[in-house]
């Protein structure tokens, strides 16, 4: 059972009350502490957003591998702590290549070591993973072989949940904050109304891995998610701030937030189906086309976010832990936090390749002009009979 | 279940004694050969029925390659299949697994997902004039990321539906041991078959590279083996992964010679709309084209000419056998860890006198991966089907921008005449 660990401050001013109201409390004052530091980060803007969810992912990782450690009672395993360390280090190297290339493009052009480890980058990357694996190899040490494979397995699931989902955060983000933070806020949203209703309505359970949820938090959560992304979607697609993609700009050696709002972010007057004219009354209404889109997050946010939920609860269970770590009085580890939100990260992802944007024209552009004058010859062929067919020319 | 359960936390994992041994290896040389062998002592029954299978799989290999790019295609999904089936078949018998509830789906599922979504990325790319006449296909290909997502999703949540009490860390492990070989099986196939397409020849020269350096360091180590290399592996020695060195870049040196001299080789793999069927056509990179090289003044005086012909290739060759040579063997040693590990003596049965398929394959997972990179970071530069597959599903207005700009990059540059059209 864990220790008592909330914070000293806290302890005193909650000293009267009954450990299951103190607990609750804890829990609370902790809620909005998070939330406002959550908001404080906003402001600050996305250089500052991209290093926590940097710091976010490697806590992550720390506790996961904790976890593997304390399983397999392998701490003193020579060697294992540090290529573990090594191998988040290789994943997060390659997939900051990948981000920062795309983005910086012109930095990097500009400046000759950075181009050369850009022009390379996958190469690099490999050997740097190589050599990783290699030192695993060399340090198979005879009676410790099973429990070597299965740390170094650990750590790769790990590294595939923690690492990858985290840069799919950072692209979301680049596309725009709003991005980022309407489906963290939905799964949050979700969290809290889902745990409100179960515990005002809550009757039937849900499933027998979370005895604590209740079908009627979770119908009760997904309607008030929905709403809520709609409303938050309204309020934040009038500032640029929010729905623009974020650009380094070269001269000013900065991140900027300016641009012409794409039409998701321009009021739209929408006819309402007849069966709502009645309920609602209106015949047509005036929304940015980007919060449909957010009903299509908030949906998948209480529905099959929750399934990340269970996921790790099942995790937890299996390896008789109660919490991933004692990081947040009263919450857990900085992963119990977090589990629903990696489903989340991968589909907003997915949702912005399948259906918002594009390939980018100018990449496509440069590509082609990296090409051979005869593939570069098929290619423009292959568009224009593809135009002409369309009536485009 | 619960003594399960409970052992497995009580366990004493801090060393491989509590790993039951597997059984030793049942006879399973193919009635045929037995007659021709009886006569002989069991060693040499051994050795002799390696030697055969070893030609039999080099002779179906060449029959193969002779049959073309769609049967070779086949060949590494086979191979695929069969080895995340041997890998997941002992994660089965490891955890005593075999009856839990859904997991035999679940794991054939995601195999199902994974390689779906990998051939879509694939088959979209090189198949794109194909793709793009067939409505129902267009939209499964612009969607394709979304379907697949779904698809994998799908099964996650079944995974999860499907934990059952008691069984929670099995299922776990069985979960992590499917994604962990799904990792290593499928996306390696994929680049296997990705380098096939640039070429058969960045297919067979690796491969066969691997393959030699196998035997050569066997051979090596059999006839001049002394010193060993590594405790894991206590038949190598060091005078076999030296040797095997050697032979190997001389191997594929010679090999790339001749295999650079025909189209059917060295062409990137394409398919053709008209015909219906894949073409090796084409006019000759300059990496398959005859350059003079001078020889550095040092090496002059001992091979006695001053300028040799080469293919370009054949210095990639060396690149590409050094690394099976040195770097390829840690793909052995891995798999040899991975079998004491779990104590067992092969992957499986498969194949007489050489044990499953992964044992043939162990070494070549790491240079699929390797060509793969070689290729994409020294050779090619971006895939031109893939970027006409993207500029295809641009908004018509960016692509008549696109179109407009390329026009005059081309027009520029005397590729394409001017006409008198607008």
């Amino acid at each position: 059972p864990t220790s008592d660990d909330t914070p000293e401050v806290l302890n005193r001013a909650l000293s009267n009350l009954s450990s299951r109201w103190k607990n609750w409390w804890v829990r609370g004052i902790l809620t909005l502490a998070m939330i406002t530091f959550f908001f404080i980060i906003i402001y600050l803007g996305p250089m500052v957003l991209m290093t926590i969810v940097m710091c976010v992912q490697i806590k992550c990782f720390h506790e996961i591998i904790t976890i593997g450690y304390n399983v397999y009672h392998s701490y003193d395993l020579p060697w294992f702590r540090t290529l573990s360390w090594y191998f988040l280090l290789c994943a997060n190297y390659f997939f900051y290549g990948e981000t920062v290339t795309d983005y910086f493009f012109t930095l990097v052009q500009r400046e000759e070591p950075l181009r050369i480890l850009s022009k390379y980058h996958r190469f690099i990357s490999f050997a740097l993973y190589l050599t990783g694996f290699c030192m695993f190899v060399l340090s198979l040490v005879k009676k410790h072989y099973r429990l070597q494979f299965y740390m170094f397995g650990w750590t790769h699931v790990t590294l595939l949940i923690v690492v990858t989902q985290s840069h799919l955060i950072i692209h979301n983000l680049f596309e725009g904050m709003i991005w980022f933070i309407v489906p963290i806020s939905c799964v949050i949203c979700n969290d809290i109304m889902a745990y409100m209703f179960g515990f005002f309505f809550g009757r039937t359970p849900l499933i027998k891995l979370s005895p604590k949820k209740t079908w009627e938090g979770f119908i009760g959560g997904f309607f008030a998610t929905v709403l809520f992304g709609l409303l938050l979607s309204y309020v934040m697609s009038g500032y640029r701030c929010f729905t623009c993609p974020v650009e380094f700009n070269n001269d000013t050696n900065s991140f900027t937030v300016d641009c012409e709002p794409s039409e998701l972010f321009q009021l739209q007057e929408y006819n309402i189906p007849l069966v709502l004219q009645s309920v609602v009354g209106w015949k047509t209404v005036r929304m940015y086309p980007f919060q449909i889109h957010s009903i299509a997050l908030s949906t998948f946010a209480s529905l099959i976010g929750p399934f990340g939920g269970f996921f790790a609860s099942g995790f937890k269970r299996a390896f008789k832990i109660k919490d991933f770590a004692n990081t947040i009085p009263g919450h857990g580890g900085i992963m119990d936090r977090f589990d629903c939100q990696y489903l989340m990260a991968t589909f907003v992802n997915v949702y912005i390749a399948s259906f918002i944007r594009g390939p980018n024209p100018s990449k496509l552009i440069q590509q082609f002009l990296t090409l051979r004058p005869d593939q570069q010859l098929h290619i423009f062929n292959t568009l224009k009979a593809h135009l002409v067919d369309k009536g485009v020319l | 279940e619960a003594e399960l359960e409970e052992g497995l936390v009580g366990l004493d994992l801090r060393n491989d004694s509590d790993v039951p041994d597997v059984p030793p290896a049942t006879d399973n040389t193919p009635e045929i050969l037995k007659p021709a062998l009886s006569g002989l002592s069991a060693r040499w029954q051994n050795w002799w029925l390696r030697g055969i299978l070893t030609l039999a799989m080099i002779a179906g290999f060449f029959l193969i390659i002779s049959l073309g790019s769609f049967m070779l295609m086949l060949l590494v999904l086979s191979i695929q299949v069969k080895c995340y089936h041997e890998i997941i078949t002992i994660g089965y018998r490891v955890y005593h697994s075999y009856d839990l509830p859904w997991f035999r789906s679940l794991s054939w599922y995601f195999l199902l997902c994974v390689n779906y979504f990998f051939y879509g990325e694939t088959v979209a790319d090189y198949f794109a004039t194909f793709v793009q006449r067939r409505e129902q296909l267009q939209f499964l290909i612009r969607y394709h990321r979304f379907i697949s997502f779904a698809l994998y999703l799908a099964g996650f949540c079944m995974f999860v539906l499907s934990l059952v009490k008691r069984h929670y860390r099995l299922q776990f492990y069985m979960f992590a041991w499917t994604h962990v070989t799904l990792l290593i099986t499928v996306t390696q196939s994929h680049l296997v078959i990705q380098n096939l397409f640039e070429g058969m020849i960045w297919f067979l020269v690796p491969i066969s590279s691997v393959i030699c350096n196998d035997i050569t360091a066997y051979i090596f180590g059999f006839f001049f083996g002394r010193t060993p290399l590594i405790k894991l592996s206590p038949k190598k020695t060091w005078e076999g992964f030296i040797g095997g060195f050697f032979s190997t870049v001389i191997f594929g040196f010679v090999f790339a010679y001749f295999l650079a001299q025909h189209q059917y080789f060295v062409c990137p793999v394409e398919y053709n709309s008209d015909s219906n069927r894949f073409v090796t056509e084409c006019e000759a990179s300059e990496l398959f084209q005859m350059t003079t090289y001078s020889v550095p003044p040092v090496l002059q005086a001992v091979l006695g000419w001053e300028v040799v012909s080469l293919y370009p290739f054949q210095l990639h060759s060396v690149a590409l056998s050094t690394f099976a040579s040195l770097i390829g063997p840690f793909g052995g040693f891995f798999a040899s860890g991975f079998k004491r590990a779990f104590k067992i003596k092969d992957f499986a049965d498969t194949i007489p006198g050489h044990g499953g398929i992964m044992d043939r394959f162990d070494c070549q997972y790491l240079m699929a991966t390797f060509v793969h990179v070689y290729i994409t970071s020294f050779i090619r530069g971006p895939n031109p089907s893939k970027l006409l597959k993207q500029l295809l599903i641009l908004q018509p207005e960016q692509q008549l921008s696109v179109y407009r700009t390329l026009r005059s990059h081309l027009v520029e540059k005397g590729i394409l005449q001017p006409s008198l059209r607008g």
